[in-house]
């Protein structure tokens, strides 16, 4: 058995609750596509897109069919299927670890017992790190079934930047684990009813975040693509609907770590002080806490420049990594002692 | 470049050849004076205060309103001598054109976008206050490089450059601006700035 998956429904409701988060999930993307458009205007004192529509709204609908409409083209010097699939092996990852977000307690709905959560196994941050070991492969075969050197740079730099940070991000984790005593994300959760994580776990907190974004690949560590150096990075030669899937991978990756640092790190669906609202509320609070750490993403976008690639290195290896050892250590010194 | 010489020469160059007087080749090289290693704890907080620092200011820029001029609603005033689109110009009180057909203008273009067909006036087809005037006027826009030089030559004050820059169409041919069309009052598209502004 490779991992206990705790679930009480019956399968019709699991069959519902699939559609409903995956519907869920996709609609938030362009709602980030959207903000994050907006915000980098206003970071720069601009509007941002606000032509389409109301305020905008309609710009991501109308890039998406811009996108979708263009004409299917690869390089000839690509390798066919795996172009092909590199894009969708991307998508179905960042979908796939969007399953495990929890957002919210079990519930009773129409008498039956329902955990708001795609699913939720015994292993939770070994799963998101899984999922996040095989969406690199999305990235490292469409840049290297290009055929073109700028691609190839993308994927080995997007390559070397994974191993690098994905250490320290799976260290920053452990002294969650062990103050928690548990691996399921619920468990987790529940286990921050006194006091949520980032205060006591605060450095685990700040290594999971930078490591957060090297991980989606975005600002200040988006080498992958670095535009200026290598035009486009893995998907410089994707056009129309496989870039448009890089595009929106990326964007549910960036959900994917706010939901994982939302319910690691900062409670998940429990409110501050105590207090204790009706089992509705649960997902708006989850959705809140996203929001806030998509903000930061984009806050640390329009802020900060790309790093040049032997500072990336340096910086995942010489800081985040010991950063995050001695976080672990001591955690696990303090449990051993207080119990 | 294949031009450049090898590599050997240019490591030993002849200074004697090229001794000028009061320049000594070494002279102007100046040692890059470093500041000293921080160390890691001056470098962690340096860090952490700067990317704060870099924070702050655009989450200042966030808290403004947005400086973009939204161009087709919103349009940028001009100042009373921007040079824009041409205007050809009548006496206001006799109504005749005060173009005399001289050709000045289309001397004095560097782009040779004026063309002028003078005709002579006659008593009943009197157009013009001098002699002959323009039977021709055209003024290719879509080479006009809006320098000014045709209002500067023109000795009668016949033309002179208005304010309008919307000058953009779908088809060369109508860049081409007749003189009815330089003659006929332009529309006022283009906002002029107050004094002072």
């Amino acid at each position: 058995m490779l991992a206990v998956v705790g679930y009480f429904e019956p399968w019709w409701i699991q069959i519902l609750k699939a559609i409903l988060i995956f519907a869920v999930g996709l609609q938030l993307v362009p709602v980030v596509l959207l903000a994050e458009r907006k915000l980098l205007g206003r970071f720069q004192s601009r509007y941002g897109p606000n032509r389409v529509g109301p305020y905008g709204a309609l710009q991501p609908l109308a890039d998406i069919l811009k996108l979708l409409t263009k004409e299917q083209s690869r390089p000839t010097t690509s390798v066919g299927l795996l172009f092909a699939i590199a894009p969708l092996i991307s998508i179905l990852t960042a979908v796939a670890a969007f399953a495990i977000i929890p957002f919210g307690d079990t519930q009773d709905i129409f008498g039956t017992k329902v955990g708001l959560y795609g699913i939720d196994v015994s292993i939770g941050p070994l799963y998101v790190f899984a999922l996040g070991g095989i969406a690199f492969y999305g990235i490292m075969l469409g840049g290297w079934s290009s055929g073109s050197k700028y691609s190839f740079l993308g994927a080995m730099r997007g390559a070397a930047q994974l191993i690098s940070y994905e250490v320290s991000q799976g260290l920053a984790l452990v002294g969650v684990v062990i103050t928690a005593q548990t691996l399921s994300l619920t468990g987790i959760v529940t286990a921050q009813k006194g006091m949520w994580y980032f205060i006591p776990q605060f450095f685990g907190f700040l290594v999971f975040l930078v490591a957060g974004f090297a991980e989606t690949n975005r600002a200040p560590f988006d080498v992958t693509e670095a535009d200026a150096e290598l035009v486009g990075g893995y998907n410089t030669e994707y056009g129309g609907g496989g870039f448009a899937s890089y595009y929106f991978a990326e964007y549910l990756n960036v959900l994917v770590v706010s939901g994982i640092v939302t319910t690691i790190f900062l409670g998940g669906w429990l409110m501050p002080f105590g207090i204790h609202p009706p089992g509705w509320v649960d997902p708006i609070v989850v959705l809140f806490k996203m929001s806030l750490i998509t903000f930061l993403f984009i806050w640390i976008r329009a802020t900060l420049p790309r790093l040049r690639y032997d500072q990336l290195m340096s910086f995942g290896w010489k800081v985040l990594l010991p950063l995050a050892t001695v976080n672990t250590l001591v955690t696990a010194i303090v449990v051993v002692a207080v119990h | 470049m294949s031009d450049t010489p090898p590599k050997a020469e240019q490591a030993t160059p002849d200074t004697t050849a090229l001794k000028v007087e009061g320049w000594n080749p070494g002279d102007d090289v100046i040692e890059i004076v470093r500041s000293p290693d921080p160390g890691p704890g001056r470098a962690t907080w340096r860090t952490f205060r700067e990317t704060a620092r870099g924070l702050l200011t655009t989450f200042g820029r966030f808290t403004e309103t947005p400086v973009t001029v939204e161009y087709p609603e919103e349009k940028t005033p001009v100042y009373p001598r921007f040079r824009g689109r041409h205007k050809l110009h009548r006496f206001e009180d006799s109504g005749l054109e005060k173009c005399v057909g001289c050709s000045l203008c289309a001397a004095a273009c560097p782009a040779d976008c004026i063309r002028v067909v003078a005709a002579e006036n006659t008593p009943e087809n009197r157009v013009s206050a001098g002699e002959r005037y323009a039977a021709v006027y055209e003024i290719n826009l879509s080479r006009c490089i809006f320098c000014g030089y045709c209002e500067v030559a023109c000795p009668f004050d016949a033309i002179t450059m208005g304010h309008d820059y919307e000058l953009s169409d779908y088809d060369r041919s109508d860049l081409i601006f007749t003189k009815e069309m330089l003659l006929a009052e332009p529309l006022e598209r283009t906002p002029l700035r107050n004094e002072g502004e």
